[in-house]
């Protein structure tokens, strides 16, 4: 399984890549293989403020359908619009092409995340 | 949790398993759109074991089966195969089923996983006169075959003319070397192709043959994820989403395995709806705004108005659109009407279509 060392990660599969005070976020290797084929990938969050655990999308498999959880707080100030029409390239890429928002992040809300070796031991 | 006879093969294969009607079940191999297209394509092989298999034989085989099935199983001969249901004596489907005269006494119903118990006491109930009936599900396995290649491979292993076998007919057969297979001209797929029933002695013998045959085509594993697409994509009902114990054949489009020709359970009530019209009717539909439509969502006219509630849905993987099927109220039934599926509060626009969506 593919769990990028210089990410964090969140108990509910997805990754985020700190620059500074922007966050990017996706979801992992482990969830995109779980969901199985992604269908559509729904954000319509842009711009919005967003405490960590609120709903920002909903991301679609051909059976199942499941809410995108904000990993941080901050504002949503841009969304990966490629999805709208290749949200296979979730599947495909997950870490890279199939990220999914960048947020500016509050503070320190990135406290909480986990390490690549913690984010391991839970989808062992 | 039971296994069917080749549940060690699907693990092998590196198959998804899902709890599935009390059965380990196979849901995805290498993922749903590739398997989808795979039947549509060339030919795919799923182990749907956890049908139920019941033999009713005896001189009162046919009246039972008159009496508790929609269709008019008189109309069979040997060697065919007829698609009905079981009326539940309150204007509901107890569950949908394959009726196959093996001979003028003897008879083989194939049911739903999940009903194997209560189609079993319900047609237990009704047996009167000379009717021995077995439920001999754990013993049979089934695959189903399916997909435009699905002849031109099954043939290497037969030497019964598949070709010339119509829809809806059944042979037993000499098959990948052994005798007594049931080979039946019937799928859930619209892709074509063979239904094939065996004891389960016979299991990992008759898959590796199938797969041996199949190489060259490109044949492969699909599971039920898959087999809910593919039987969506052809607007087939499943048991449980579009038809239960609360629906009627007639609202639900199965007037035509509802034949007042004989004397059934529930055929007053069912004659009644199909002369004076039922309230609300399944239809088929497809989304013309983007969204994919989903079980229990609801189906809103132009006004927000509640008209009905979706029983199906997906993401079509040929027609890369979502498609879904749904109970109406009557005034919203007919072909190209506006409807409105409500995605997490939105109203997403939709057409009602007719079936199949995969022409």
């Amino acid at each position: 399984m593919n769990i990028p060392e210089d990410l964090k990660y969140t108990k509910e599969h997805e990754w985020i890549r700190i620059e500074g005070d922007v966050a990017t976020i996706g979801i992992t290797d482990f969830a995109q293989g779980e969901l199985g084929d992604i269908v559509y990938v729904e954000i319509e969050t842009e711009g919005e403020s967003l405490e960590t655990e609120e709903v920002f999308g909903t991301i679609e498999a051909v059976k199942t359908v499941s809410d995108l959880f904000m990993p941080v707080t901050g504002e949503i100030i841009e969304f990966n619009s490629k999805l709208a029409d290749s949200p296979e390239v979730v599947n495909s890429d997950p870490y890279g092409d199939g990220w999914m928002i960048k947020v500016k992040m509050d503070g320190s809300s990135a406290d909480g995340l986990l390490s690549a070796a913690a984010y391991g031991e839970i989808v062992g | 949790m039971k296994n069917t006879a080749l549940s060690q093969t699907h693990i092998e294969l590196g198959a998804k398993i899902v709890p599935f009607a009390g059965y380990n079940m196979p849901v995805q191999y290498s993922g749903v759109n590739d398997e989808h297209l795979c039947v549509r394509a060339a030919v795919g092989v799923f182990d749907v074991s956890h049908m139920g298999e019941f033999f009713v034989e005896g001189t009162g085989a046919l009246d039972l089966l008159q009496k508790v099935t929609s269709n008019d199983v008189s109309k069979l001969v040997d060697g065919k195969v007829q698609y009905t249901c079981l009326p539940n004596g309150n204007g509901g489907i107890v569950d949908d089923l394959l009726v196959y005269r093996i001979s003028e006494n003897k008879y083989m119903l194939v049911v739903n996983a999940s009903n194997i118990d209560k189609d079993w006491a319900w047609i237990s109930k009704h047996v009167s006169g000379d009717v021995q009936m077995t439920n001999e599900s754990d013993d049979y396995s089934l695959l189903a075959v399916q997909g435009p290649k699905a002849t031109e491979v099954l043939q290497k292993l037969t030497e019964v003319n598949l070709s010339e076998m119509s829809y809806y007919t059944f042979q037993e057969a000499h098959f990948a070397g052994i005798d007594g297979i049931i080979l039946s001209a019937t799928g859930y797929t619209g892709a074509g192709g063979f239904e094939v029933y065996f004891k389960n002695e016979h299991a990992n013998k008759i898959w590796t043959a199938i797969f041996e045959a199949g190489a060259g085509e490109g044949i492969q594993p699909i599971g039920l994820a898959a087999r809910d697409t593919l039987r969506l994509e052809m607007g087939f009902c499943l048991y449980g989403n579009d038809i239960d114990d609360t629906t009627s054949p007639i609202e639900a489009g199965l007037g035509w395995i509802t034949k007042f020709t004989k004397d059934f359970v529930d055929r007053p009530f069912l004659e009644k709806q199909k002369a004076e019209g039922v309230e609300r009717k399944l239809v088929g539909f497809t989304m013309i705004d983007r969204g994919i439509p989903r079980h229990d969502y609801e189906i809103h006219n132009a006004d927000g108005a509640v008209i009905g509630k979706v029983t199906s849905g997906t993401m079509s993987p040929s027609l890369k659109q979502g498609i879904g099927m749904g109970y109406v109220q009557k005034a919203y039934a007919a072909a190209e009407t506006e409807i409105f599926i409500s995605i997490r509060d939105k109203a997403v626009k939709a057409s009602v279509t007719k079936v199949p969506f995969l022409k």
